[in-house]
């Protein structure tokens, strides 16, 4: 047996696991249309490489990655493109963003596709490449561009390369079937990430609640016969799926505050990652579809389902058995983490792991003042002082918030879930984080402005002198009596122009009236 | 739509103020039955009253200061401050005494300076010091033992002694009260007397403490284990404030055993055990860091020995607490916990 | 009486002494007064303060010329962190210096623009681009919605648009549940 770490905090909740672990993972329906969000993943959105009437096979790249951190989108389904423009998305702010609409053809044809021969002939950045242009993202809920956190960089040794099968959260199961089903998968796209990294050693983590799960991949790593990877259960405690909380209980190791995982000779990557990487080298797919949890109190089949991206997310609270109004209250993510959906049009992404359909009108419980009890802090797994960052963040006072290191906290929720008092602790935590980012970026841009104010203040100096000098020159010779005209002339051109113009304007006012938006 | 502020589910059956408060009462049962056994139905009528008190002055402030009243009436806060209070009052005290204090711990010392949460001083020992400074001939009357006196007062006689002043028919104030312990055993020995004569001299002491203040003790104790096994308090502050009051009798009793009470004599005597399980351990007015609740406990222990000791009254659990609650804060300040990630 | 005076004199002077060597001793060398009240206004470079751009009015400040309500761009924020800094008592905006807006960015029809170069001159931040009759273009990460370029503009082609909210602009909102139970009593 290996040694297990421990993390500080932490609590152990009811699983209500095995509500949607009952039947094995069906694909779900195919949909009418597919929303694509040109961004489901951190970092720079996609630039659409469609337009409107264009028909899109299965697995094509209908939007491109803009930069480093960044990561395309390919269309999941054969059809036509029938709009690109805003549409409601999973997010907590509810608002709407750029999207590309497709509507299916019924064929699901696929584009033809490449697969990798021999994956050990080809060098780590090539490897990389393809996952890039396959799309795929941390599956866990992060969606980080995965073929980043495969780059260990030149100087770096990866010893250890984590696979997050934990799964902590209540009621999420997707990635538990997925170990279930498809263990020779996760286990093959381990081997690919391995030799992406060319890391020594594989731990597969996963929480001791999962026990079909251990035994499936246990099962295909001693039918390979092979050295150096093992499945590791670890104590089912709330966060340990927490990318920080599951390296310390593996390894032993902090990741500093600041930090990466890379920085101890750690990469953790997401089980649904692994096996997107594994379709991607050796069937040459994209990223188009993932295992999806449909569960919670108000869902009457809970269980996961195969989903393409871009499926409207109130199909499959229909295909489940529950009631898709927009009344209840349902949340991507797990009851900790998720956030509460606005709209049920919104699609699946790439980094939606659970759809939970809460009990129609929980009772609120009264929102009392902070005791000072410090139960939160004993419940945090970074062993923060909740209640000193709530009364920091309340007060709006963010330079003592950070002082107490707010941008430490995972919001994992524990502190929230064991406040007596019921304050909603990680909902000021994250609108300090946001309005931080928010005031920071506005200094920077404040400082832009003041160097190019300054700048352009010491160019209009000195043209003036060049002016100056140029006019002492000119006055030594004669004045050339064309160039006076020209500068006579000069304002009749504007004049022209401004009554061209005018008039144009007249005639676009009668007819539509609106300005066309740059961006 | 959903409501945008509620972001997660509440995953478990989520302790609340109300339900820690009911819990802290029923944990004070056995010690109170104790001090019921031993002193009679005094304590119970101060209770009581102080409750109807607490909770009427409770209701004003919130009134007066335009707040809901519901919600904080049922938080139970009120009525575990008058309960300690009570605990901590003579018996037989006068009902304006009672009065006096609850209205003071509640009005003062908790809802001006914000109500629930807020207070920087535990309102129970503030009431009780305000009592102590002003009326100290009444707050140190204290019944002796029925054991020890011979005599017993039921309900309705305590009730009549506390609200008419009037004992019943041929009995006096004086037959019926004595010094504590720890106020018989400081002014003998500022007599020059030997603490272990003295602990022998007097029916008033026990095997450990005072007789009967050592069983309400151990039962406060019992209480107070229940609630760390409860998971309602932690461990830190009790075990903190007796272990450092421990030591610090251990030392002087060792130095010198005639003038120094043993550390069983302390740890059993006065509001010893109540003040480190249910006074100290106040969430809002205590330390919250785990090392800065360690350093209060042994504060809180150490400030009261020295009070005891040397001090100029008897008991000093309630100064000690006041002097601590003034350093939590600062004691915050400087135990903050090694967040995860960071280097020491 | 006398021992008094003397002694009082003598404590007196001591303490003049020490309070005199402190004084050196511990002088704080800070920023000069106008480069922290120029860091905490907003760059807009409006000019809507009646000063040429936002260091002018910061030196107006500093000077006592001016008056620490006259940023419209900055809002209450501004005024807050001027008293701030100050030690002044915050007041409301100067309604005369305009109103609080929404940020806005400059948008150039390029259909209408006739590539005078009027706006590019009077842009502060060197934020338009372009060369005599050829359109001009905002660099909308530039621009700071100082609105200059509106007035020299001699076919109106130029618009203030709000800059949209986006998933990634977006801010988690206060929590509302510690108002809650105040806002409820209150409205009893």
């Amino acid at each position: 047996m290996n040694k297990l770490w421990r993390f500080p905090g932490g609590l152990h909740l009811p699983g209500h696991k095995d509500e949607s672990t009952a039947v094995s993972v069906a694909a779900a329906q195919l949909p009418r249309f597919l929303v694509l969000p040109l961004q489901q993943h951190i970092g720079e959105p996609a630039k659409a490489l469609v337009k409107v009437g264009d028909h899109i096979l299965k697995g094509q790249m209908i939007a491109k990655a803009s930069g480093y951190v960044s990561a395309p989108v390919h269309a999941s389904s054969s059809g036509t493109v029938v709009e690109i423009g805003e549409r409601p998305i999973p997010h907590p702010s509810g608002l709407h963003a750029l999207c590309i609409v497709i509507e299916t053809d019924g064929q699901d044809t696929w584009l033809p596709h490449h697969p990798v021969e021999d994956y050990r002939q080809l060098d780590p950045s090539a490897l990389r490449n393809i996952i890039r242009e396959a799309g795929i993202v941390g599956l866990g809920g992060a969606g980080f561009p995965t073929y980043i956190k495969l780059n260990r960089g030149a100087d770096k040794v990866i010893d250890t390369l984590i696979l997050n099968g934990a799964e902590c959260e209540p009621y999420i199961t997707c990635d538990d079937m997925l170990m279930r089903e498809r263990p020779e998968e996760i286990i093959a796209g381990l081997f690919i990430m391995r030799h992406a990294l060319q890391a020594r050693a594989c731990i597969i983590g996963i929480e001791d609640n999962k026990p079909h799960a251990i035994d499936a991949l246990a099962r295909v790593i001693h039918d390979l016969k092979v050295k150096d990877i093992r499945v590791a259960p670890i104590p089912t405690r709330y966060p340990a799926g927490g990318e920080k909380q599951l390296i310390k209980v593996l390894t032993g190791r902090e990741v500093p505050s600041n930090g990466l995982p890379l920085h101890i000779g750690v990469v953790c990557q997401n089980v649904a990652t692994a096996t997107a990487v594994y379709r991607a080298i050796t069937y040459g797919e994209p990223l188009i579809s993932r295992y999806v949890t449909v569960s919670g109190p108000g869902i009457q089949q809970p269980r996961n389902l195969e989903v393409l991206l871009g499926t409207p997310i109130r199909e499959l609270i229909e295909q489940c058995g529950g009631a898709p109004d927009d009344s209840g209250t349902f949340l991507m993510g797990g009851p900790m983490m998720g956030f509460p959906l606005h709209n049920l049009a919104a699609p699946v992404i790439k980094t939606t792991n659970c759809i939970l359909a809460q009990p129609p009108a929980a009772p609120a419980q009264p929102v009392l003042p902070c005791i000072r009890c410090g139960v939160c802090a004993e419940a945090c797994p970074v062993s923060l002082l909740p209640q000193q960052l709530y009364w920091h963040a309340a007060a709006k006072d963010f330079t003592k918030a950070q002082s107490y290191n707010l941008f430490d906290c995972i919001e994992c929720g524990c502190c929230t879930s064991v406040c007596p008092s019921n304050i909603q602790l990680v909902d000021y935590y994250r609108f300090a984080k946001t309005e931080i980012a928010a005031q920071e970026l506005e200094k920077r841009k404040a400082d832009t402005a003041r160097n190019r104010h300054e700048f352009r203040l010491q160019r209009l100096e000195r043209d003036k002198a060049e002016r100056a000098a140029r006019h002492e020159q000119k006055k030594a010779s004669l004045s050339d009596p064309a160039t006076s005209a020209k500068n006579d002339a000069k304002p009749d051109v504007i004049q022209a122009a401004i009554e061209r113009v005018q008039a144009k304007r007249a005639a676009s006012d009668e007819s539509s009236g609106s300005v066309p938006a740059q961006h | 739509m959903p409501n945008p502020s509620f972001s997660s589910a509440p995953m478990r059956e989520a302790s609340s103020v109300s339900k820690v408060m009911l819990q802290v009462i029923y944990a004070l049962m056995p010690g109170i039955a104790a001090y019921v056994w031993f002193y009679g139905w005094g304590v119970v009528v101060n209770i009581l009253f102080a409750l109807v008190v607490a909770l009427l002055s409770e209701a004003g402030m919130l009134a007066l200061r335009q707040r809901p009243i519901k919600p904080f009436l049922y938080d139970g806060s009120a009525a575990v401050t008058a309960v300690l209070l009570a605990l901590s009052l003579p018996p037989l005290a006068p009902w304006w005494m009672t009065l006096i204090g609850t209205a003071f711990a509640i009005i003062v010392a908790k809802q001006l300076y914000g109500g629930l949460g807020f207070n920087p001083f535990n309102p129970a020992m503030i009431g009780y010091v305000v009592l102590l400074i002003s009326f100290p001939r009444e707050m140190t009357t204290w019944l002796a033992p029925e054991v020890v006196s011979g005599h017993s007062l039921g309900f309705f006689d305590s009730a009549r002694a506390i609200f008419s002043g009037q004992l019943p028919t041929g009995l006096h104030m004086d037959a019926i009260t004595a010094a504590t312990p720890l106020d018989a055993l400081k002014t003998r020995l500022s007599m020059g007397h030997n603490a272990t004569e003295v602990m022998h001299s007097s029916p008033i002491f026990g095997v450990l403490g005072g007789k009967g203040v050592e069983w309400i003790n151990g039962l406060f104790l019992a209480g107070g284990l229940w609630l760390i096994y409860k998971r309602i308090i932690s461990w830190h502050i009790p075990a903190a404030m007796v272990a450092a009051m421990s030591i610090m009798a251990l030392v002087f009793y060792i130095a010198n055993t005639g003038t120094h009470a043993s550390p069983l004599f302390h740890l059993f005597s006065g509001a010893t055990m109540l003040g480190a399980f249910f006074i100290a351990t106040d969430p809002v007015t205590a330390s919250t860091t785990p090392r800065g609740k360690l350093y209060y406990g042994a504060g809180i222990g150490i400030f009261t020995y020295i009070i005891r000791t040397w001090g100029g009254y008897p008991d000093a659990v309630a100064f000690a607490v006041l002097l601590m609650n003034m350093a939590a804060p600062m004691i915050d300040q400087y135990t903050q916990p090694r967040v995860f990630g960071h280097k020491d | 009486m006398f021992s008094a005076i003397i002694a009082l004199t003598v404590l007196a002077t001591v303490s003049g002494l020490l309070l005199g060597y402190a004084a050196i001793r511990f002088k704080v060398q800070g920023d000069p007064l106008v480069d922290k009240i120029d860091a905490i206004l907003p760059q807009t470079q409006c000019g809507q303060c009646t000063y040429p751009g936002c260091r002018p009015y910061a030196t107006a400040i500093a000077n006592g010329e001016a008056d620490i309500n006259q940023c419209p761009p900055g809002g209450e924020a501004t005024i807050a962190a001027l008293a701030e800094l100050l030690g002044r008592d915050p007041k409301p905006l100067n309604a005369a210096h305009g109103a609080v807006k929404p940020k806005m960015v400059a948008v150039i029809d390029e259909t209408r623009c006739i590539g005078c170069t009027l706006c590019i001159q009077a842009c502060p931040v060197d934020a338009i681009l372009g060369a005599a009759k050829h359109m001009h273009t905002v660099i909308a990460q530039e621009c700071t919605g100082c609105e200059l370029c509106i007035p020299p503009c001699p076919v109106d082609c130029i618009d203030m648009v709000p800059i949209k909210q986006t998933a990634s602009t977006w801010k988690w909102p206060y929590p509302q549940d510690s108002g809650e139970w105040r806002v409820a009593s209150s409205a009893q």
